[in-house]
């Protein structure tokens, strides 16, 4: 776990003098505090037992001068400690965005673009936090606390030993009560997250339930899932109740014996009153430091786990390489599949099957089959999202994988099956396809998409603000501002994923003659719906992953029978046993 | 506080009445702790003032001071511990009390409630909000409480050994507050500055990493981290601000505090020459002036956290407060014919938003009637009514004379069986999840009403049969539809609700969904939102919906003939475009 973290060092590595300047000035301030009791001790020996005003007087001035330096050491060490932290925290978070935008589909889909964005916004904080707190203190505390035994030392090397054996003891049980009580955290944890489950079952199935009268049911579930948290709670409680009083016990046992012991060396002689009472507040400093150790343990650990995620995202390789050799195109063919198989991440069924098919240039394919063919599939291939398991795609003559990166994507444009736009103006969403299009370009676009209405009912037009995720417009809408999206690219392909699906028929029918005017697109229409893809020149009909038929509407109407099932099951009265009746 | 957070205080008081005891034995343990560990530096110090010097050290008093020491030392760590598992306690069984009430609350609310509230924010409340209440108002209290002793306490004793050094250290305290307060509203600043721009990035991140798909079709990745890199510069500038401004709090206050430690040292000396206090007396004030900060640090910390703990107990109480839908009569409705009557029902679900008004409809038992509309038309509505989830504002629904308002809901709702096109199972075994409506039913009939409702041939096919333990993506749309259709087959009821499938489900297992409905339909009084031209076509009446209105009503062919919104949508749906 720790060889993963490791590796996001290098982000620190700008920071490398502020890294170190830091806890150094850190350990300045901290020596600051160590001083303070010998200080204290040598007031009471030399001024109080002489008399002497003077060595007060001097012991005071010092105080002030040790708190002053104190606090400026700790303000540079904060300063750099800041500075390194978000600087890190800002590195890494740069480089992680590129780094998952540089992913393909194949990473993205195993990954889930949720777990993605919380490692770019919580686990980074949550690491920003870490570094600056291991900086601040992860060398003062354990500094403080072999600092006043190494200072116990420096008074008395006798009553010293009593700290020797205290520290591991207090050690001891400080990280014990942690060790043990940790894994029980994550037990508790998971308890509620139970519990939060079957919360959010009996909100989201409250009219199931109140259908099938299982209130009672459900309540009896949740009372039990409620107990055991509390349970598992208060066992974890038990484990914690136990620091404060055992540490306290420990600490003032040792004071206790440190008191006693003194007392026998003062009497010899061997150290003075003044000594005991350092000695005494040496003891004091270590618990406190102790116990913020701690809680700085289960802060870092936390860090460590966040940094460790973030890791394991960095190291994933985008599974597609690109060649780099310029391609002139040639050929008249547009797409052709050759035997292609392809598989997504730990599914074992092939999504798509032996496919192989030829769709020359400026034809108009329709693509289509029920949920699950295989028909998005196919579009992703042609655009090379995914590689293929067996097989060839070739578009405008050459294998999808002899192109650079980006130039493939240059000459399709897209219309995915969710119609997503971004918070910006509607102008700055169009753009995306081509960010030089005149405004000519751009209405172009939006009158053969049929969004021409969209617009006009704008006040702003092209600069109508368009809020994240399109929410301010309805999925209609939505879905022709897609289509008009990729028509400003004027690409040589355009694939429409069952992009039509919010739009009534008449819509859908204009959209399609408008294409058609298109001379010198070829176009994929996928769709669910007949009425959609029975105009295209060739239609590609997909059952399980296969293609079980292609050719025209009326060939494959008698030679394909699954083409028959989808088109009477939406188009029963022209099934020829109803004809009759219908008429 | 304000006088709401009283009300409020009051009610979480009556919630923790049942551990009363506890909570004053927590409070007396609390005390006892605190005095004795302020008490025992005492005896150090007293005890130290016996070790005078060379040759002069009074031993025997020593080792009786020492002992007492030792005994209050262990009633200290006993009371500690014990008020810890006493506060564990009352907290976790609060929590505990409040979710249970919670969840009988929710079985309760009227749905007009919980389709009004979303699901995530109810949750919070019952999860994060119960936490965070019994935390901070427990806990909270018994830190506030043990704060104030603290501070009274330590204050006698540092008057007990010297008023004016005492006096000196209550004057300069205040000082540590106005530096940490000078420096919170320089940092205040850039904290928000930060939280502005974190939003922008956060904003921005959730579109091109959860939209990483279309991101790379149009191959925007350097733009997108163009933006990306202006914000996050942006951001560094703020957070290194604000972190380093914030971080100098503490810093600045122990600076304070040890001016005042060297002052108390200085004083405290030069009383010593005088006579007025002993060594050991100094070192109990030295320790308590390092000390005296600390309860002033955690009450002001802990009175924000009670501030936060009652705004989400006013959360908990709006919702185990809300007003519970109507109270069940007694009377039981039997198993019925499946007559329907609908009688001037009027219904909106806002008051200035009038939706189904004036509705009437008769329906013999085993007629078919079929729901039709566009998307998003409203069709829920007419179910709310139906099962009673929501009441009729005027007018009535009968089932089989019977006004169903006289009846008990889950009478009623007994007698429908509803499958909807959201699927609701529960991760729980395919068994467990089909015997829903009928926990006693056999194996035999669980298999007879699965082969019925086609759902058997995969359920056959799952790695332990009914055993299999269902996860939210184990099963496809279509045979998590079909497993709620054997659920409704096993118990039939003599009325159904039934939502048809659109085009999410593929060919094949939509015939298998419309066969199993064909069945379940035979000889029972049907609802059904209706995609389907043959059903709608078949269905005694159809009810036409719009924007939430029910615009027309008839059989297909009178509603064909009128032209209507019907005509108009059968047109744009089912005919031929060319």
């Amino acid at each position: 776990m720790m060889a993963d973290v490791k590796r996001l060092g290098v982000y620190l590595k700008d920071y490398l003098k502020e890294s170190i300047l830091s806890p150094l000035f850190k350990l300045l301030e901290a020596l600051m505090d160590l001083l303070v009791p010998l200080v204290v001790a040598y007031a009471i020996n030399e001024g109080i037992g002489n008399g002497d005003n003077n060595v007060i007087i001097r012991c005071f001035v010092l105080l002030i001068a040790l708190a002053i330096a104190g606090m400026l050491f700790s303000f540079t060490a904060q300063y750099f400690a800041a500075k390194a932290s978000v600087g890190f925290a800002t590195r890494l978070r740069q480089s992680l965005f590129d780094h998952i935008l540089s992913l393909s589909y194949k990473e993205l889909d195993a990954s889930g673009s949720d777990t993605l964005i919380s490692r770019m916004t919580s686990d980074i904080n949550q690491l920003q936090t870490g570094v600056n707190m291991s900086l601040r203190l992860l060398l003062r505390s354990p500094f403080i606390v072999f600092g006043s035994m190494i200072m116990a030392f420096m008074i008395d090397v006798r009553s010293a030993l009593i700290f020797v054996i205290s520290i591991p003891v207090l050690s001891a049980v400080v990280f014990g009560i942690m060790y043990v009580s940790i894994p029980l955290f994550a037990k508790a944890q998971h308890a509620l997250d139970k519990l939060l489950g079957i919360t959010r079952e009996n909100l989201s199935g409250v009219r199931v339930i109140r259908a099938f009268c299982k209130e009672d049911d459900e309540i009896r579930e949740f009372d039990e899932k409620a107990h055991d948290l509390t349970l598992i709670n208060e066992h974890v409680g038990r484990l914690s109740a136990l620091m404060n009083p055992l540490t306290y016990v420990i600490v003032n046992i040792a004071t206790i014996i440190l008191i006693r012991y003194s007392a026998f060396r003062v009497y010899a002689g061997q150290i003075r009153q003044g000594d005991v009472v350092a000695l005494y507040n040496y003891m004091a400093q270590i618990i406190v430091e102790l116990i913020k150790l701690a809680s700085l343990t289960i802060t870092i650990n936390r860090s460590i786990a966040c940094g460790d995620r973030v890791a394991k995202i960095l190291e994933l390789r985008s599974s597609m390489s690109y060649k780099t050799e310029e391609i002139r195109q040639t050929g008249e063919i547009a797409v052709r599949f050759s035997d292609v198989s392809f598989a997504y991440n730990n599914s074992s069924a092939d999504s798509l099957e032996n496919a192989s098919f030829e769709i020359r240039k400026k034809e108009t394919v329709g693509i289509i089959g029920s949920t699950g063919s295989g028909k998005s599939t196919l579009a992703n291939l042609i655009c090379r999202f995914y590689d293929v398991d067996k097989g060839k795609v070739e578009v405008l003559g050459h294998d999808v994988k002899d192109y650079p990166q980006g130039v493939l994507l240059e000459k399709i444009g897209i219309v995915p099956q969710k119609a997503v736009l971004f918070e910006g103006s509607i102008r700055d969403n169009l753009k995306w396809g081509n960010e030089s299009a005149s405004d000519e370009d751009l209405y172009e676009a939006i009158s053969i998409a049929q969004a021409t209405e969209v617009i006009a009912n704008k006040k702003d037009g092209l600069d109508e603000w368009i809020e994240q995720g399109g929410r301010n417009l309805s999925g209609g809408q939505r879905q022709r501002l897609t289509i008009a999206r990729a028509l400003v690219k004027k690409p040589e392909i355009l694939i429409m994923d069952d992009s039509a699906s919010a739009l009534d028929f008449a819509t859908d029918f204009r959209l399609r003659k408008a294409i058609r005017q298109l001379k010198d697109m070829t176009v994929f229409i996928v769709s669910q719906r007949c009425s959609s893809v029975k105009d295209a020149d060739k239609i590609l009909v997909l059952n399980d992953g296969m293609i079980v038929g292609q050719g025209s509407h009326e060939e494959l109407l008698t030679a394909c029978k699954t083409y028959q099932e989808i088109y009477y099951s939406q188009f029963p009265e022209q099934r020829p046993e109803n004809k009759e009746v219908f008429a | 506080m304000k006088k709401n957070s009283f009300e409020t205080l009051k009610k979480v008081l009556i919630f923790i009445g049942r551990y009363r005891l506890l909570l004053v034995l927590s409070i007396i343990l609390a005390a006892v702790s605190v005095v004795l560990q302020l008490y025992i530096p005492i005896l150090f110090g007293d005890t130290i003032d016996l070790i005078i010097g060379k040759g002069n050290v009074l031993f025997a008093e020593i080792g009786s001071y020492l002992i007492r020491i030792g005994i209050l030392l262990a009633i200290t760590a006993i009371s500690m511990w014990v008020m810890n598992l006493v506060n564990n306690r009352i907290s976790y069984r609060v929590t505990e009390d409040i979710r249970r009430k919670a969840i009988r609350q929710i079985q309760h609310l009227p749905l007009s409630y919980l389709d009004g509230h979303s699901a995530g924010d109810i949750v919070q409340r019952i999860i994060a909000d119960s936490d965070q209440l019994s935390d901070g108002i427990l806990l909270g209290f018994s830190q506030l409480f043990s704060g104030v002793i603290m501070i009274f306490v330590t204050l006698y004793f540092m008057f007990s050994k010297n008023v004016m050094i005492t006096w000196m250290v209550i004057l300069l305290t205040p000082v540590s507050f106005l530096v940490a307060k000078f420096i919170s509203e320089r940092s205040y600043e850039m904290f928000s500055h930060q939280a502005q721009v974190k939003g922008r990035q956060t904003a921005l991140i959730n579109e091109m990493i959860g939209n990483e798909k279309i991101v790379k079709a149009f191959a925007y990745e350097k733009k997108a981290s163009e933006r990306f890199d202006a914000i996050n510069k942006d951001l560094q500038k703020y957070s290194q601000k604000a972190i380093f401004y914030s971080s100098l709090t503490n810093p600045s206050t122990r600076a304070v505090n040890n001016v005042i430690y060297a002052l108390v040292l200085l004083v405290g000396s030069m009383r010593i020459m005088k006579g007025y206090l002993s060594v050991g007396g100094l070192t109990v004030l030295l320790s308590y002036a390092n000390q005296y900060m600390k309860p002033f640090n955690d009450i002001s910390s802990v009175i924000t956290e009670l501030q936060n703990s009652l705004s989400c107990a006013d959360r908990i109480f709006e919702l185990i407060e809300a007003e519970t839908q109507s109270k069940d009569p007694d009377k039981q409705l039997p198993v019925t014919n499946g007559q329907i009557d609908i009688k001037d029902v009027n219904f909106s679900y806002q008051k200035d938003r009038k939706l189904i008004e004036n509705f009437n409809l008769h329906c013999d038992p085993g007629m078919t009637i079929a729901i039709v509309g566009p998307t998003g038309c409203g069709k829920t509505t007419l179910i709310n009514l139906l099962m009673r989830f929501y009441d009729v504002d005027s007018g009535m629904i009968k089932v089989d004379d019977q006004d169903i308002k006289e009846v008990s809901r889950r009478s009623l709702r007994k007698n429908y069986g509803m499958v909807l096109q959201e699927t609701w199972l529960k991760n729980d075994s395919v068994r467990n999840n089909i015997n829903i409506g009928k926990p006693d039913a056999s194996d035999e009939e669980i298999i007879e009403a699965c082969k019925k409702s086609h759902s058997y041939e995969f359920i056959r096919r799952l790695p332990n049969g009914l055993d299999t333990i269902i996860d939210d993506d184990s099963l496809s749309q279509g045979q998590k539809q079909l497993l709620c259709i054997s659920r409704v087959m096993l118990c039939m009821p003599p009325m159904l609700i039934l939502d048809e499938a659109t085009s999410s489900i593929d060919t094949r297992t939509e015939i298998y969904i419309q066969n199993a409905f064909n069945d379940l339909m035979k000889g029972r009084t049907s609802f059904i939102v209706a995609h389907r031209l043959s059903t709608i076509r078949n269905a005694d009446q159809i009810i036409v919906m719009n924007d939430g209105k029910i615009v027309e009503q008839g059989n297909h062919e009178q509603l064909l003939k009128r032209k209507g919104f019907y005509a108009k949508l059968y047109n744009s749906q089912f005919a031929p475009t060319e």
